[in-house]
């Protein structure tokens, strides 16, 4: 009775523990190791204002928490979205062609695995010409640039693994070729696109922080980079939750698309 | 004038240097409203055959034709069921049979597809399970709506590849009842492979054995002139029946045996020799096995 009692709860009980010796050990280190590093309690009262009037604009770089998370987003789904529609193009020739994989798949394998804060610079050059805007768009063409490769490397490892035999009966019923795309290749290609595109979300905001940290523009991570050059180090660790939490809410939603996607 | 002709055909798989022959000099004549059954081993490259029909492959040599037109491409003229039912997966049972109505009748106006469509479902008994996803069936509805939309099609001919192959023994009998019935309805010219020597006795007006592999060719045609319908109870006992079956069976055994004798084997032994374990042991000697190499003299004890 009392042993089914603890089950039940267990899936709320578990987790809570598991955050308990986090904090436990943030508080251990603060006290002990590091003096510099706020503790829980200190950063709670110093977050207080931000958590609790989440929405409000106070300056440019003085808002509620959940307004320089809007602000943030809003900047991922651009670019997110940029990466989306030229990664699943890109992906789907690397699956159908192989004269394609074998001209361009050395280039993608080199140019995969570049960081996002050596991206960022060249993002900034590239729009230079665009003057007040060109931090934002470097910005888009980071997040764009870094989070294409799941998608695209994903959608073609889809395409290369649909069956013969839906193959074959696209050739059995002479499909043209865009009916083959719409309705054999893409529908049997879509549960490994929504991993790539899953994936994808998550380097997105992975690359967001770092976009702008280093342009300063108002968002979570340039909040961050900001209060710690004012030496406001309990808002550092309110930014570095909140970007934990939106990114594990992303990958949560997202997987629940991936899931309703899924054909037998 | 035969309706489907394959002279000569050979088709092989593998590079030069490793080339291997799945059909060697393939002979076949197939006549309007025809119901054929090709019996093989499996391995034997009855797939092969069905796809070289099908145009689904190239043949290396020979000439496949069709109504006196050679058949280089896939298309709906020659309706196919394969053996893993191929249906799919993200199309409702409707769906999978409406998209090929759509592609082979596109002149059609949109009520006289449906209403086609459902035709061929009720023909099949699967009405009630017009909306359900392939998964949702078991393998032999699967297979169901599989002839179903072969059939739909409106084929020149029909091409079965060990359709019911996948399926369980009492669900294999009400399919090929099944196929017979529509067969009958509908006397449309068939090729069926099977590994089933009964089942192509049943369905068919003729069965040809598929020799075993590699290189494998069509053996005896054999006629069946027993008459329709055909009662699998009475055909049990019926002796012409077992006749063709042990002509059949004969043809594919003989095929392979040929294949058996090719191999030779040579036996080497281990090169020690058994020890007597009664006799006592002498532990401290550091005695090695045996070699039977180094024996140098033999004793036989006679008693």
């Amino acid at each position: 009775m009392k042993n089914n009692f603890i089950k039940k709860i267990d899936w709320f009980l578990l987790p809570m523990i598991g955050f308990i010796v986090a904090v436990g050990i943030w508080a251990l280190i603060s006290g002990t190791v590091s003096k510099d590093l706020p503790s829980p309690a200190k950063t709670w009262a110093d977050s207080r204002e931000y958590i609790l009037k989440p929405f409000e604009k106070r300056g440019e770089m003085d808002q509620g928490i959940l307004r320089f998370t809007w602000y943030s987003l809003i900047l991922v789904a651009k670019g997110y979205t940029l990466a989306l529609l030229i990664g699943t193009p890109i992906g789907f020739m690397l699956g159908l062609s192989k004269t394609f994989t074998k001209a361009f798949d050395p280039i993608i394998q080199i140019l995969r695995p570049v960081s996002p804060l050596a991206w960022l610079p060249l993002g900034l050059v590239l729009f230079l010409s665009a003057g007040k805007q060109a931090s934002d768009l470097g910005a888009l063409f980071t997040i764009a640039i870094c989070a294409m490769w799941p998608t695209v490397l994903n959608t073609a490892v889809g395409v290369r693994a649909i069956p013969q035999d839906y193959l074959n009966v696209a050739k059995v019923l002479k499909l043209s070729r865009t009916r083959t795309l719409f309705k054999v290749l893409l529908p049997a290609t879509l549960p490994y696109m929504f991993t790539g595109f899953r994936l994808s979300l998550g380097i997105a905001w992975l690359v967001i922080v770092a976009a702008e940290m280093l342009t300063g523009r108002p968002g979570v991570g340039g909040f961050l980079w900001q209060e710690y050059n004012a030496l406001n180090y309990s808002h550092i660790i309110l930014c570095i939750l909140t970007i934990g939490v939106v990114g594990y809410a992303l990958d949560r939603l997202m997987s629940v698309v991936e899931r309703r996607f899924k054909t037998a | 004038m035969a309706y489907l002709e394959l002279k000569n055909v050979a088709k092989g798989f593998g590079a030069n240097g490793s080339r291997a022959e799945v059909l060697h000099d393939i002979n076949l004549t197939v006549e309007k409203g025809e119901f054929v059954a090709i019996v093989g081993f499996s391995g034997a490259g009855k797939t092969t055959l069905i796809s070289l029909i099908a145009g689904l492959l190239k043949p290396d040599s020979g000439s496949l034709t069709l109504n006196g037109l050679d058949i280089t491409e896939p298309g709906p003229d020659r309706g196919i069921v394969f053996q893993n039912y191929s249906l799919l997966p993200w199309l409702s049972v409707f769906e999978n049979i409406f998209l090929a109505v759509e592609q082979c009748f596109p002149n059609w106006a949109r009520g006289k597809k449906i209403e086609h469509t459902e035709k061929f479902i009720a023909m099949v008994n699967l009405t009630p399970a017009r909306n359900k996803r392939p998964h949702e069936l078991s393998g032999g509805m699967r297979q169901r709506v599989s002839v179903a939309r072969a059939l739909a099609m409106d084929p020149q001919i029909l091409l079965l590849d060990e359709p019911l192959g996948a399926l369980d023994a009492l669900t294999r009998s009400t399919l090929q009842d099944e196929i017979s019935r529509i067969w009958q309805e509908n006397k449309k010219t068939v090729v069926l492979i099977t590994n089933d020597p009964d089942e192509g006795i049943y369905l068919a007006d003729r069965i040809i054995p598929l020799g075993a592999g590699p290189g494998a060719t069509l053996g005896p045609s054999i006629e069946i002139d027993l008459p329709r319908p055909r009662d699998r109870k009475a055909l049990n006992h019926e002796p012409r029946f077992k006749e063709i079956r042990r002509q059949v069976i004969e043809f594919l055994l003989n095929s392979k045996g040929e294949r058996h004798a090719a191999v030779t084997k040579k036996l080497i032994l281990p090169d020690i020799e058994p020890e007597d374990l009664n006799s006592p042991r002498q532990w401290r000697k550091g005695r090695a096995p045996l070699r039977r190499s180094e024996i140098k003299s033999e004793t036989v004890e006679i008693s």
